[in-house]
């Protein structure tokens, strides 16, 4: 791979995207790439929409993916994979996790939670993965493992070794939800 | 042996320091700035290191500078607006200067994602006279601070180590160092008139301190931090995250540019710039905040009489706000080779999803958590003070999220403590208005305590709530002096917030359960009444902190379907599916809703 990885991870502050960058982080150095990874802490992590950029390949100067740029899509809300599809470049994958978070102006009757968020991205994208990460997760024991199902997809999507990112999860994760979050990633892996 | 890790910034600028030795770190948290602290308070004990969590970013600067006076190796942790706690020290401190090593690292945030102000640490440093170094990646970021300490304590001067969220919150790969113990050899106070400021020997170390920032402008034109790449007749000079912009956007460009990367904007590298400007026909510059590169080559540029002519913010060519990218970079390169009259070769792709083709999508902006107690004493604050008139002063912290529709409790923020006295000049004002302060127990102690003596001294009418959730819970849940708990998680004495509040004067000052709206309610019904200003407690836990397995439900057969709990309360676990009010799992417990609910429809189960 001699050209560049950009990998857009987003959600809604507090639902692990903060993770989810570090097991790519860590799997691309793992690889053997330059890597850079971009976070945001602080206010937005009180349930706003939250962005997290993943880069990596040969050599890479700037840690943050500019619209029409990025490989993938990983979205841990549907409303979200919508916000940030413009940052897709032409080939761009969409992973979406189905489920749906109300933002306050929803909640208290402001505004509406659009009905056709996944029609309007099949429409608009070339590949869209829609997956109920948050269902998987609870299956593999905790709903909290959501991100690692999510990676487990994108890893599939990116013909990654499966092991090697078994492999990266023991090192990340805290140690005693290391069962989980490996079951976990074998569900997305498997779905995608 | 050098080893290869994968870092955040602030963690490698930790680890830095510990390799450099480091004896002592305070701080007081800050996003983007947070991570540095908490880094080395979690080795302090293996590497016998001494850490805090300081009150406030004064304190943390001064105790730092007292142990550097004692010949250690300190750094002190802030972000951008703490600076400004701390610029008092930081002033005077330049002219004394340290004996040991001071490394005081500032992190500013354009943007800003998370911060009152968009100020420039390298303007703050030369307003300071004091050197600042300006990392663009976390390894940088680490061999930087490796070298503050070594500068610091050659030349007996504190060093800044400023920072952006890119940088601090930016992760890459990092080769670090070994880490050993701490050593706690050092030479010990040694009494001397250097270290009492008198107007006297002020006047004595100006002309010193004036020498030292043309010695340290000859060490940094040097330094590998500053370098020369390319050629050219167009130069860019760019420092910080930019410069990787710049690197990025010139991978994209089909021109032969010759680039000055400044690790170390004050002093400036007169000489290097020089070497690099000689033989230019235009100077770009390219950097985030204020113009600062871009005025120190303006100066260059005139005093030499250098025919080249200088570009970047002044001239609107590039953006004086906000932060910058690859795109706002290739933007502004753009403007500047047209007006260059030069061939550029950036491209821009264009989305395959245009934004235009996206609907209008609802904001998501940071809310008050599901089961947060600020939510239940807003709310009570709205019920008690029913058609009173008033004013509510706010103040830093996760409650300043109380300023969002529905509550809209947030009427005033400015900076850290200044809730109470903007609530006191405004009752001065406007006396014939309720004048409430909301502040935070961690903003209490760094800065809410001189306000509350000042109401008292000077009868300020006002409400003072203290929203008492026992942690700094906006940067990542910091112990602060109330909690009984150190920065290292060793038990100490807690200081009781109600005391100091009687100690100050305050003759009503209570503690009240701030999960019960009830008692809220009542408790701030009665010091309505109360003259002279008055102090509430509102005491429950940060549902971050402590997950409560608590769990309510609605009972259809009761519901009436009026929504009132969904539109009171904009708590996140609460919304209308098909017309009917429904709890989400992410339900904390709090019981806010049920204490509200006209019929008591909501009652405790449903999920675990």
């Amino acid at each position: 791979m001699d050209k560049v990885t950009n990998i857009l991870i987003v959600g809604v502050g507090g639902q692990g995207t903060l993770l989810a960058s570090k097991v790519i982080g860590r799997w691309a150095m793992n690889a053997g790439y330059d890597v850079k990874v971009s976070e945001v802490h602080g206010m937005s992590q009180r349930g706003g929409s939250v962005v997290t950029y993943v880069r990596f390949g040969p050599k890479v100067f700037s840690p943050l993916i500019e619209k029409g740029q990025a490989d993938m899509v990983l979205a841990f809300e549907k409303l979200e994979a919508l916000r940030w599809a413009p940052y897709l470049n032409e080939d761009g994958i969409v992973i979406a996790n189905t489920q749906e978070i109300m933002p306050m102006p929803v909640i208290i009757g402001a505004d509406e939670y659009p009905p056709d968020i996944m029609e309007r991205l099949n429409t608009m994208c070339k590949r869209v993965l829609a997956i109920d990460a948050l269902d998987m997760a609870m299956q593999a024991g905790n709903s909290k493992a959501a991100n690692i199902v999510l990676i487990g997809a994108m890893a599939k999507m990116m013909d990654g070794d499966k092991q090697s990112w078994l492999d990266v999860i023991t090192q990340v994760v805290p140690p005693r939800t290391v069962e989980i979050n490996q079951k976990a990633f074998l569900k997305g892996y498997e779905t995608a | 042996m050098n080893k290869v890790q994968f870092l955040m910034g602030n963690q490698a600028i930790a680890l830095a320091a510990m390799e450099a030795g480091v004896n002592i770190a305070t701080g007081y948290p800050g996003t983007p700035s947070s991570e540095v602290l908490e880094t080395i308070a979690q080795n302090a004990d293996k590497y016998d290191i001494y850490v805090e969590w300081s009150t406030n970013e004064k304190v943390a600067l001064e105790t730092a500078i007292g142990a550097a006076y004692a010949g250690a190796k300190a750094i002190t942790t802030m972000k951008q607006v703490g600076l400004n706690v701390a610029s008092d020290p930081l002033m005077s401190l330049s002219y004394i200067g340290v004996k040991g090593a001071l490394v005081i690292m500032v992190a500013d945030d354009p943007g800003p994602h998370s911060s009152q102000t968009e100020q420039d640490t390298r303007s703050f440093a030369r307003f300071a006279n004091i050197p600042v170094l300006d990392p663009a990646t976390p390894q940088e970021a680490h061999d930087m601070t490796l070298w503050a300490f070594n500068l610091s304590n050659q030349l007996q001067t504190p060093v800044i180590m400023r920072t952006t969220t890119r940088v601090s919150h930016g992760c890459a790969d990092v080769t670090i160092g070994d880490i050993s113990k701490a050593s706690w050899d050092i030479e010990g106070f040694t009494k001397d008139p250097r270290w009492a400021i008198f107007p006297k020997l002020t006047a004595q170390r100006h002309p010193w301190l004036e020498n030292l920032q043309g010695e340290l402008a000859n060490i940094f034109s040097a330094s590998p931090f500053n370098c020369i790449s390319g050629n050219g007749k167009i130069g860019i000079i760019s420092s910080g995250i930019s410069r990787k912009y710049v690197q990025e956007a010139l991978g994209h460009l089909g021109l032969n540019v010759k680039l000055l990367e400044i690790g170390t904007p004050y002093p400036f590298p007169e000489a290097k710039a020089l070497e690099f400007a000689k033989g230019l026909d235009h100077i770009i510059a390219v950097e985030e905040l204020d113009s600062y590169l871009e005025e120190q080559t303006l100066q260059l540029v005139g005093r030499f009489k250098l025919p080249a002519r200088v570009l970047g913010k002044i001239d609107g060519m590039f953006p004086k706000c906000g932060e910058y990218n690859v795109d706002v970079v290739e933007d502004g390169l753009q403007k500047c080779l047209k007006y260059i009259g030069a061939e550029s070769g950036i491209k821009t792709p264009v989305p395959i999803v245009e934004a235009q083709n996206i609907p209008s999508l609802p904001n998501r902006q940071p809310t008050l958590c599901a089961g947060c107690m600020h939510r239940t004493v807003f709310y009570a604050f709205k019920r008690a003070l029913n058609g009173i008139s008033a004013v509510f002063s706010g103040d830093i912290g996760c409650y300043t999220l109380g300023n969002a529709q529905p509550l809209d409790m947030v009427d005033t923020c400015l900076c850290m403590g200044a809730g109470i006295s903007i609530a006191a000049g405004l009752q001065h004002a406007q006396p014939n208005v309720k004048h409430i302060a909301f502040i935070g127990d961690s903003t209490f102690f760094h800065s809410g305590i001189p306000a509350i003596i000042n109401a008292v001294y000077n009868n300020a009418n006002i409400i003072i709530a203290v929203l008492d959730n026992r942690t700094t819970a906006m940067t990542g849940h910091q112990p602060h002096p109330g909690i009984g708990i150190t920065a290292t998680g060793k038990p100490t004495a807690a200081v009781s917030i109600a005391e100091i509040a009687r100690s100050c004067g305050v003759k009503t000052a209570e503690e009240i359960d701030g999960q019960n709206l009830k008692a809220c309610t009542d408790a701030i019904k009665r010091v309505v009444e109360v003259d002279g200003p008055s102090v509430l407690i509102f005491k429950g836990p940060c549902t971050n902190l402590e997950k409560s397995d608590k769990h309510y439900t609605i009972d259809e057969q009761i519901c009436t379907l009026c929504n009132y709990c969904v539109e009171q309360l904009g708590c996140p676990a609460l919304f209308v599916i098909d017309d009917m009010p429904a709890i989400q799992s992410t339900c904390a417990g709090c019981s806010l809703c049920a204490q509200i609910c006209p019929v008591d429809a909501i009652v405790p189960g449903g999920e675990d």
